[in-house]
């Protein structure tokens, strides 16, 4: 029998065998204390996966209590498998982010199709129907024939898995920067809808009630996924590809729909997904949640391979499956409700009082853990954070100050530059009209998706500049937050509240967590401002290789909600003879920035600057005027500066054109990136209104109907005159070239 | 007139299909199991998209082998409507109602995207109200979309005035001949790639797939007026 070749609790201790698991010497002798004796085996595994950084948040969580998480709009905010903020008329939406990416870098295709299972299975688990996903990829640069190859992968991977469950993927966004060359993000977003008195909890409690296994079988793929995810990637890529998991979209079809009949029957107490760390998450987390215990039966459990051990069935990562405690004596109904989808519902155990799990195995116990100590008493670091030398040396740096001459040149090769470009490549891969709610498509500032058979919508965006953060991490969180609500506001939408990726590097070094609790502060600034509260969330460290950190990418989704159908806006000109607004005056910022990047080679000095009280002020006169149906088109300028956003703004139009007349000193105006500013037009008979509704529009010029995008300084001396059609050309074929289809 | 709406497990369109057919006025659609065996009161069938079973083996293979799939032969033969949209013409493809095949799209890649459409053929109980070379739009969403057959079948699609869609300009699968619907020599099924439920509403970029439910339910009442 495989377990006999299992060391004793005196060979892992002496043998330091925990520590293969991923658990300090320190931590060991932790879990040593809270039991009273050395751990066998099987709970040595408990123990490493739960106190793994991916599941018990141990040197994020100092920093993640100051995120202010509280509004009235908020029903849940985080500790469960998603948040959920009330939207009116009883119903609410769901939404969190999560990261697949040390799966999704060994094995692009599967790691990052079942980063959308797992979060859209937080998300049902929650109560919620999933009506819209997003996803946020970091790339390194596609010149690389391995980047290009873990792209299409993950993309593919995410396509086929969301299309075939049937919810719609409406948008994201992708960033290239050398620093994800060896660590991609794949970062995914899901947004469910559920009435009230639908919201459900991951909890186990009453004496007595029935645990109940349900979904697939569990095989051994994916054991110590939570650790692996936890710690650098190594060079034995080999090893760890036994830890990534395969997906099964149409298995997770059949359990979304029947975990959503189920959560109508008046038997279910409480149901989680069985995620990272699997049975042993869900189990212990379930227990500890309602104050009860758990005991488990694993021979009981649905096993796809023969002989599996107590510690690869708990440690076992396999996909589509949840557990469910239900009233005791329901069971039958239960049994009979997924065999209506196929599938199976077995009673593997039961709650009990003694706030223990407990498992037992061929009729003896196996383990015996109190579920707070793998839960809830997880140590927290308090890691030492300091500020590192590249960032004195930015801050000391004078404005970059580029003078180019060829501004159209220049436009064009901006607009090729591959986070600008159009992601068409990727986005045509995604259904992201299923469900016939996606009102604005991927591509526009945000994506806006119909609460059905009601006249109001929400608008999705996913943002972070992470050269921004890398430069000046609290001024980059600020911005990361303060676009996204700029991308929701351009739509219609207020901003409501965020989930956040945080994805860095590894937190031992006192620079990288310098970085987390900048930007953390940086963020907890801008959602205050902006009453955007997170309510839910991911963390992602150790996203390093050969000790090279990714750019800090503290990943912001935002969910705003457009209280009427009428204020859906989009970023394109809408007909000749409109006016033409800026809003917000720029300055010589080019520190993070495209050019400086296209320019240079690299990016250096301070990030742009933001004052919050002046973002807000701006995105509440916007809306207002929005809302008051004075404006035609919105657009947020971002990467690329003003001359790339009059740009994109005619793309996808009818042959409009626009005249604008951009006064100061040429490269600033068209190619910073300073930011709190938008590019709005206005019907002529709206210009007075919409002067008084928004104090810091200046108006630039007009469009017109030549298919023409025309600038010009203050005396009349032409910047860039240039076919809105080469423009697009540029901009859509640029990846596709990249990547050598074209 | 009632409408049936075929669900596999693995289905996803059918919500979308349901609303589509069932805003047509005079129209009560219904959601049927795969294991139905009997369809005699519908006057109509739709085989929604999505991906039934997984699209296991091949896209349509297994559900093809349901106990429903009996019945929809029974009702196409008695002359009913019979509609395949995405997955449903890859199913009605393998059960062998319509002739040829679809492949796996050239670029290997699945493709949702607004498309522009030539209706090739109004007089069909599905087109009867667009106008022959009449342009409209519908989304298609596929990865196995690209029609093919061999040149007998396509000589005969043609000369019967089978092929009822084609892609306009751009043939975004590599369709044999821009191919986006067929019918059977009968005109009594059709099956096509792009989707006519996405395109009901304005708000949502087309509404001209409304037209097609229409026609279905117009010919009925005539046909059945006829009869009465």
């Amino acid at each position: 029998m495989p377990q006999t070749l299992e060391p004793s609790p005196q060979q892992i201790k002496e043998e330091k065998i925990y520590r293969k698991m991923g658990l300090t010497d320190e931590e060991f002798e932790r879990a040593e204390k809270m039991l009273g004796r050395t751990p066998n085996y099987t709970e040595t595994g408990l123990f490493s996966v739960m106190w793994s950084e991916h599941c018990s948040y141990k040197s994020s969580k100092p920093v993640l209590k100051r995120f202010p998480t509280e509004g009235k709009q908020v029903l849940q905010g985080p500790g469960e498998g998603a948040g959920i903020v009330d939207i009116g008329d009883n119903q609410a939406v769901v939404f969190k982010i999560e990261s697949h990416n040390s799966p999704s870098a060994i094995e692009p295709y599967e790691g990052a199709a079942t980063g959308v299972g797992g979060i859209v299975r937080d998300v049902f688990s929650m109560g919620a129907r999933p009506i819209a996903a997003m996803n946020s990829l970091r790339f390194g640069e596609l010149s690389s024939s391995r980047v290009r190859y873990l792209l299409e992968q993950a993309v593919a991977g995410i396509a086929d898995y969301g299309n075939t469950l049937g919810v719609p993927t409406v948008g994201g966004e992708i960033q290239f920067d050398p620093s994800y060359e060896s660590n991609p993000l794949v970062n995914a977003m899901v947004v469910g809808l559920l009435n009230h008195e639908d919201m459900q909890k991951g909890q186990a409690k009453g004496v007595g009630n029935t645990v109940m296994y349900v979904g697939s079988k569990t095989g051994r793929d994916g054991i110590h996924g939570a650790t692996f995810s936890s710690s650098e990637l190594s060079e034995a890529e080999d090893e760890e590809r036994a830890a990534v998991q395969a997906g099964d979209p149409f298995t997770e079809k059949l359990l979304m729909d029947a975990c959503l009949e189920l959560i109508h029957s008046d038997a279910l107490i409480g149901i989680q997904d069985m995620g990272a760390a699997g049975l042993t998450s869900s189990s212990a987390e379930m227990a500890s949640k309602a104050g009860y215990g758990v005991e488990m039966d694993l021979d009981l459990v649905p096993q796809r391979e023969e002989n599996m051990t107590p510690y690869e069935m708990m440690l076992s990562e396999s996909q589509e499956r949840m557990l469910i405690v239900i009233k005791n004596g329901r069971e039958q109904e239960i049994i009979d409700l997924f065999a209506k989808y196929d599938l199976e519902a077995v009673s593997i155990g039961h709650v009990t009082d003694d706030k223990m799990l407990r498992l037992f195995h061929k009729g003896a116990v196996v383990a015996e853990v109190p579920a707070d100590a793998l839960a809830e008493d997880a140590p927290v670091y308090h890691k030492k954070a300091e500020e590192p030398a590249y960032y004195r040396e930015f801050q000391s740096m004078e404005q970059d100050v580029i003078h180019i001459t060829d501004y159209q040149e220049t436009l064009l090769k901006l607009l090729e530059q591959p986070t600008i470009a159009s992601k068409q490549w990727v986005y045509e891969q995604f259904d992201h009209q299923v469900g016939l709610n996606t009102v604005v498509t991927p591509g526009s500032d945000a994506a806006v998706v119909r609460i059905p058979g009601k006249n109001k919508a929400i608008a999705i965006s996913t943002d972070c500049n992470s050269r921004y953060i890398y430069l000046d991490p609290e001024t980059g969180g600020k911005i990361a937050v303060a676009e996204a609500a700029r991308n929701v506001v351009c739509s219609g939408a207020e901003p409501l509240a965020i989930t956040d990726g945080l994805n860095f590097g590894s937190p031992d070094k006192p620079e990288i967590f310098w970085q987390i609790e900048k930007s953390a502060e940086g963020i907890s600034a801008a959602c205050r401002a902006l009453n955007s509260p997170v309510i839910s969330g991911n963390v992602s460290l150790y996203n390093e290789k050969g000790g090279k950190a990714i750019y800090p990418t503290p990943i912001i989704g935002m969910v705003g909600l457009i209280s009427d159908l009428n204020h859906v806006t989009t970023q394109s000109f809408k007909a000749k003879g409109d006016l033409v607004y800026m809003i917000g005056e720029t300055k010589q910022e080019f520190g993070g920035s495209e050019l400086q990047k296209m320019v240079r080679g690299d990016i250096s000095g301070k990030a742009p600057e933001i004052d919050l009280d002046k973002e807000v002020r701006r995105q509440k006169q916007l809306l207002e005027a929005i809302r008051s149906g004075l404006v035609s088109s919105a657009h947020d300028i971002s990467e690329g500066g003003a001359a790339v956003a009059l740009a994109e703004c005619l793309f996808e139009t009818d042959g409009l054109g626009a005249e604008i007349t951009l006064p100061g000193d040429e490269t600033t105006v068209l190619f910073s990136e300073t930011q709190s500013r938008f590019i709005v037009s206005v019907k002529k008979e709206n210009q007075a209104a919409f002067e008084q509704a928004v104090e810091d529009a200046q108006f630039i010029g007009e469009v017109t109907g030549n298919e023409e995008l025309v600038i010009q300084n203050e005396n009349k001396e032409l910047l860039i005159k240039i076919n809105s059609k080469s423009l697009e050309e540029a901009w859509k074929k640029a990846i596709p070239r990249l990547l050598n289809k074209v | 007139m009632k409408i049936a709406i075929v669900v596999f497990p693995g289905t996803t369109c059918e919500t979308d299909t349901f609303e589509a057919a069932g805003q047509v006025s005079g129209v009560k659609a219904t959601y049927v199991s795969h294991d139905e065996t009997d369809l005699d009161s519908f006057d109509a069938i739709l085989l929604p998209g999505g991906a039934a079973y997984g699209d296991a083996i091949r896209p349509g293979a297994i559900a093809k082998r349901q106990p429903v799939m009996g019945a929809v032969k029974k009702a196409a033969e008695a002359g009913k409507p019979v509609v395949g949209i995405g997955n449903g013409f890859q199913i009605l493809l393998e059960a062998g109602l319509l002739p040829g095949t679809v492949l796996q799209n050239e670029t290997l890649k699945f493709v949702c995207k607004q498309m522009e459409l030539f209706v090739q053929n109004s007089d069909t109980c599905f087109t009867s109200l667009y106008e022959d070379g009449e342009k409209i739009k519908m989304p298609i969403a596929h990865k196995v979309g690209r029609y093919f057959c061999d040149e007998a079948i396509y000589k005969q699609l043609k000369e019967n005035n089978q092929i009822i869609f084609t892609y306009t300009s751009e043939n975004p699968n590599g369709s044999i001949g821009g191919i986006a619907g067929i019918t059977n020599e009968r005109r009594n099924v059709l099956g096509l790639m792009p989707h006519p439920e996405r395109a009901i509403d304005t708000l949502l970029g087309s509404t001209d797939g409304v037209k097609l439910f229409q026609s279905i339910e117009r010919n009925w009442r005539e046909s059945h007026a006829a009869n009465a």
